[in-house]
C-alpha cells in the first residue's frame, strides 16, 4: 500500500510544483485517507469484547448485546473503583498515574492519526520519544513538588533528596529545556509545520491531562473524602442522566451531543445532589442513623462537609457536562467515534474521564479557597530559609497578633 | 483544481450531508472545511504565502534615506529604530517601576495579538462567530489571575484597608477559575457544526499563546519585583547578545551554525558569548552600586508610590575575592573586589548567549512552518513585536527559576499573611517551633522578651 514506503520523507529539495509534491509522503497518506474515511472513522476499531461474553450473549439481538456489554462493564469498573479505594492511597496514587498516562497516550495517538504521521516513521519515533520525554518532565516536577509537600521530614533527612527538593524547579526546568532544544535541533526542513503541531498538540495534551491528574492527587491527600465523593457524583450523573432520558427524554439538551435530554439533565442533577449528601454521610461517619436524622428532625443536622457537598454535586451535574461536550465537539471536529477502544462498548479511558477533569480542578480550587487554610509545616519550612532579621519581624508580629487575641498571655508563653 | 475536486468527491458521506443540507450559500463554508483538510494533509511547501508585510517606514525616513541603495537603506532603517528602541527603553527605566510594568503589559498584549493574528490568518477563521471575543476574553481572565496573585503578595497594606478588595483577594483562586470556566462554557456552546476542527484549532491556539506569552511577561514582573537589575541585566544581555552575534557574525562569519536559521554562524555566536559575558559583568557592576536598581520594588501606601529604598542585600556589597591560580598568572592580580552578583551575571549572560538563540530558532522554525516572513510589521525593519522578543521569553522564565532557587527565599510578607490565616491552635503551635528555633540560633534571647 501507499504507507510505510521508506524516503518519501526526505524528497529531495526540487522546486516546489504541485505534481513535485505528490511524491511526498503526505499525498500518498491523502490516498490512504479516502479508504480510511470511507467509514466513520479513520481506525477501524476492532471488537475487543472478550470471548466468553460474546458466546454468553451470542442469542440476543445486537442492540441488547450492547447494552448488555455496557452494563457488565460498567459493573467491572465500579467494583474496580470500590477495591481500589479498599487498597488505600498509594495504589489510588499508582492506578491515577496509570490513567493520566494512558489518557495522555490516546490522545498523542489521535493527533497522530489526524495528521497521518504514520507514513513518516522516522518522525513518528522521534517525537513520540520527544512526547514520552515531555511527559516524564513535567510529571517529575509535580510529583516532586508534591512529594517535596507532603514528605517533608523524610525528605530533609535523605541527603540527596535533600539537595533534590532544594532546587527541584531550577532542575526541572533544566530537564524541559533540555526537550526544547532538542526539539529545535529536531526541526526538519519539510516538516515544519507538522513537528509544530505535534509539539503544539502534545503540549496541550500535557497541560489537560497531566496538570490535572496532579490535582486528583492532592485533593486526594486532603482526605480520601475529596476524592471519592467528587468522582462517584460524575459517575452518578452520567448514570442517571442517562437512565433518566431513556425513559423520560424528549427535549434535546444541546446540538453537539444529540443523545442528551433536559429531562435527563435535570433529573441527573437533583439525584447527583441527593447522591451526593448520602455519600458524604457515609463517609463523614459511617452508619445509617445520619440519613435519618435529617430527614425525622424539623432542624436538620448536617455533617458541614454535606453542605459541601451539595456545591461538589451542583458542580458536577451542572458544568461537568460541558466537559463531556467539549470531549464530543472534539471527537466530531476529528471525526473519531471514540477516544479508543480500551474499554469494550465504552471507549478508550478518555471517554470516561473527559468530565472528571474540570471536576478535579473545581474541587481543588474549591478546597484552597474555602477549606484548607496554609499548611502549618510548610510554612515553618520557609521560615527557617529567610534572613535572621526576617525571621524575628514575623516573629513580633505574630506574637503581638497573639497577644492581641487573648491567645498568649502577655509575658508568658504556655 | 482537478486535484482538490477529486478529494472532494472522496470526503466522508457525513461531509457531503452537511453540504447538502445547507444549500446554495454555504460555499463559502465548504470551502473552509476543504480548506482545511488539504492544509492537514499536504506538505509543508503547497501552503501559499502569506502577502508581504506593507512598509510601515516613516516618511521623513524614507525621504532622508532616499539617495541611497536599497541595501544601505536597509541597514540604516533597522540601525535607527534600534537606537530608537533602546532610548526608548532608556527613557522608561528612568520614569521607574510602574511604567516598565504598563510597558512589560503592553507589550505582551501585542504578542498575544501578533500570535493569535497569525492563527486566523492560518486557519482563514475570521469569520469563526465568537472567536475573536473568546479570545479577548480569556486573555483577560488569564491577566486577571496573574495581577491578582501579584498584587496579593506586594500590596499587602494597600489591600488590607480596602474592604472590597479583601474578598476579592481572599477567593481569588475561585473567582478567576470561575471567570475562566465561563469562557470555557461559552466555548462548547459556541461550538458550531461545520467548523469544529476549526474552533478546536483556534482554542489549542490561543492556549497556547497564553501559556507562552501571558505566563512569562509575569514572571518578568515578578523579577522585576525582586529588583530592577533582575530585570534590566537578562535584557540587555539578551539584546546583547543579538547585537555582538551579528557584528561578528558579519565580519567573521563564515560556518553556519544551524539550518534553520542560515545567516547565523559559529563565529557569530561564541563571539557573541564571550562579548555578552564580558558586557554582563561590567553592566552589573555599574548597576550595582545604585539602590535604584538592586532593591526590592516595594509599594508604599502612605506616599502611594513604588519605592525602591532598602539596605541592600549582600550580594552587592563589595566582597574581596581571591582569584584561582590560573587566572592570578594571567591578571596578575591575587584578590580582585567584586560584588557577589556580578558572578551571577555570568550564569545569566551565559544562559543568554547559550540557550536564548533557542528561542530565537524556535520562532524561525514557527515562521517557517507557517510560512511567514516576520510576525507582524510594527517596527519598520525588524518585523514585529514577538520578533524582538522571541529570545527574551525563554531568559524570563530562567531568571524566575534561578531567583527562586537561588536567590531569593520566600517572601516574608507573603508568609506573615499565611500564618495569619491559620487557625489559633496552629498559630500557637507554630509560634513555640518558631520560638525555640530562634532561641536555638541565637536570634532571640531566652530572658528579654524580644
Amino acid at each position: 500500500g501507499p504507507a510505510g514506503t521508506p524516503g518519501r520523507g526526505h524528497s529531495p529539495s526540487a522546486p516546489e510544483s504541485e505534481s513535485e509534491n505528490r511524491l511526498d509522503g503526505e499525498t500518498a497518506s491523502d490516498s490512504e485517507s479516502k479508504s480510511e474515511f470511507g467509514g466513520s472513522s479513520p481506525v477501524p476499531t476492532s471488537d475487543d469484547t472478550p470471548e466468553v461474553l460474546n458466546r454468553a450473549l451470542s442469542n440476543l439481538s445486537s442492540r441488547w448485546k450492547n447494552w448488555w456489554v455496557r452494563g457488565i462493564l460498567t459493573l467491572a469498573m465500579i467494583t474496580f473503583f470500590f477495591i481500589i479505594i479498599y487498597l488505600g492511597p498509594m495504589v489510588l496514587m499508582t492506578i491515577v498515574m496509570c490513567v493520566q498516562i494512558k489518557c495522555f497516550h490516546e490522545i498523542i495517538t489521535i493527533g497522530y492519526n489526524v495528521y497521518h504521521s504514520y507514513d513518516l516513521p522516522w518522525f513518528r519515533t522521534l517525537s513520540w520519544h520527544l512526547q514520552l520525554y515531555f511527559l516524564l518532565c513535567v510529571n517529575y516536577f509535580f510529583y516532586g513538588e508534591t512529594v517535596t509537600d507532603y514528605f517533608f521530614t523524610l525528605v530533609q533527612r535523605e541527603e540527596p533528596l535533600r539537595i533534590l527538593s532544594k532546587y527541584h524547579r531550577f532542575i526541572s526546568f533544566a530537564l524541559y529545556l533540555t526537550g526544547f532544544c532538542m526539539f529545535v535541533l529536531s526541526l526538519v526542513k519539510k516538516h515544519y509545520r507538522l513537528q509544530f503541531y505535534m509539539f503544539g498538540w502534545t503540549h496541550v495534551t500535557l497541560l489537560i491531562v497531566v496538570t490535572q491528574s496532579h490535582l486528583i492527587i492532592h485533593n486526594l491527600f486532603e482526605g480520601m473524602i475529596w476524592f471519592i465523593v467528587p468522582i462517584s457524583c460524575v459517575i452518578c450523573n452520567d448514570i442517571m442522566a442517562y437512565m433518566f432520558g431513556f425513559f423520560f427524554g424528549r427535549t434535546p439538551l444541546i446540538k453537539l451531543s444529540p443523545k442528551k435530554t433536559w429531562e435527563g439533565f435535570i433529573g441527573g442533577f437533583f439525584s447527583t445532589v441527593l447522591f451526593g449528601l448520602l455519600v458524604s454521610v457515609h463517609g463523614s461517619r459511617a452508619g445509617p442513623e445520619g440519613a435519618l436524622c435529617v430527614f425525622v428532625q424539623r432542624t436538620v443536622r448536617m455533617y458541614p462537609f454535606q453542605i459541601h457537598s451539595i456545591a461538589l454535586s451542583t458542580f458536577a451535574s451542572l458544568i461537568g457536562p460541558f466537559g463531556g461536550f467539549f470531549a464530543s465537539g472534539f471527537k466530531r471536529a476529528f471525526k473519531i467515534k471514540d477516544f479508543a477502544n480500551t474499554i469494550p462498548g465504552h471507549g478508550g479511558i478518555m471517554d470516561r474521564f473527559d468530565c472528571q477533569y474540570l471536576m478535579a480542578t473545581f474541587v481543588n480550587v474549591y478546597i484552597a479557597s474555602f477549606i484548607r487554610g496554609p499548611n502549618p509545616s510548610k510554612l515553618i519550612q520557609q521560615f527557617l530559609t529567610l534572613r535572621p532579621e526576617q525571621q524575628l519581624h514575623i516573629f513580633n508580629t505574630l506574637k503581638a497578633h497573639l497577644v492581641d487575641r487573648g491567645v498568649l498571655a502577655s509575658l508568658e508563653d504556655a | 483544481m482537478s486535484a482538490r475536486r477529486r478529494r472532494r468527491a472522496a470526503t466522508e458521506p457525513e461531509e457531503e450531508e452537511e453540504e447538502e443540507e445547507e444549500g446554495a450559500g454555504s460555499d463559502k463554508e465548504v470551502d473552509l472545511e476543504e480548506r482545511l483538510h488539504e492544509l492537514d494533509l499536504r506538505g509543508d511547501s503547497d501552503i501559499p504565502d502569506v502577502p508581504p508585510p506593507t512598509d510601515s517606514t516613516p516618511e521623513i525616513l524614507k525621504k532622508a534615506l532616499s539617495g541611497l541603495s536599497a541595501r544601505w537603506k536597509n541597514w540604516w532603517i533597522r540601525g535607527i529604530l534600534s537606537l530608537a528602541m533602546i532610548s526608548g527603553f532608556f527613557l522608561i527605566i528612568y520614569l521607574g517601576s510602574f511604567m516598565l510594568m504598563l510597558l512589560v503589559l503592553s507589550i505582551q498584549v501585542k504578542c498575544y495579538h501578533e500570535i493569535i493574528t497569525i492563527g486566523y490568518r492560518v486557519y482563514h477563521s475570521y469569520d469563526l462567530p465568537w472567536f475573536r471575543s473568546l479570545s479577548w476574553y480569556f486573555l483577560l481572565c488569564v491577566n486577571y489571575f496573574f495581577y491578582g496573585e501579584t498584587v496579593a503578595d506586594y500590596f499587602a497594606t494597600f489591600v488590607q484597608r480596602r474592604e472590597q478588595l479583601q474578598f476579592l483577594i481572599r477567593y481569588h483562586r475561585f473567582i478567576s477559575f470561575a471567570l475562566y470556566l465561563t469562557g470555557f462554557c461559552m466555548f462548547v456552546l459556541s461550538l458550531v457544526k461545520k467548523h469544529y476542527r476549526l474552533q478546536f484549532y483556534m482554542f489549542a491556539w490561543t492556549h497556547v499563546t497564553l501559556l507562552i506569552t501571558v505566563t512569562q511577561s509575569h514572571l518578568v514582573i515578578q523579577n522585576l519585583f525582586e529588583g530592577m537589575i533582575w530585570f534590566l541585566v537578562p535584557i540587555s544581555s539578551v539584546i546583547c547578545n543579538d547585537i555582538t552575534a551579528y557584528i561578528f557574525g558579519f565580519f567573521f562569519g563564515r560556518t553556519p551554525l544551524i539550518k534553520l536559521s542560515p545567516k547565523k554562524t559559529w563565529e557569530g555566536f561564541i563571539g557573541g558569548f564571550f562579548s555578552t559575558v564580558v558586557f554582563g559583568f561590567i553592566f552589573s557592576y555599574f548597576l550595582a552600586q545604585h539602590q535604584y536598581f538592586v532593591c526590592p520594588v516595594e509599594y508604599n501606601s502612605e506616599t502611594n508610590r513604588f519605592v525602591t529604598e532598602c539596605e541592600p542585600s549582600e550580594l552587592f556589597q563589595m566582597k574581596k575575592y581571591s582569584v584561582p591560580p590560573l587566572l592570578q598568572a594571567v591578571l596578575g592580580w591575587e584578590t580582585v573586589n567584586m560584588y557577589p552578583f556580578q558572578l551571577h551575571s555570568f550564569a545569566l549572560s551565559t544562559f543568554a548567549s547559550l540557550i536564548g538563540p533557542f528561542g530565537g530558532f524556535f520562532a524561525s522554525g514557527f515562521k517557517r512552518a507557517f510560512k511567514i516572513k516576520d510576525f507582524a510589521d510594527t517596527i519598520p525593519g525588524h518585523g514585529g513585536i514577538m520578533d524582538r522578543f522571541d529570545c527574551q521569553y525563554l531568559m524570563a522564565t530562567f531568571v524566575h527559576v534561578y531567583i527562586t532557587s537561588f536567590i531569593r527565599g520566600p517572601n516574608p510578607s507573603k508568609l506573615l499573611k499565611q500564618l495569619l490565616i491559620l487557625q489559633p491552635e496552629q498559630q500557637l503551635s507554630v509560634y513555640k517551633t518558631l520560638k525555640s528555633h530562634l532561641i536555638e540560633k541565637g536570634i532571640l534571647q531566652p530572658s528579654l522578651r524580644g
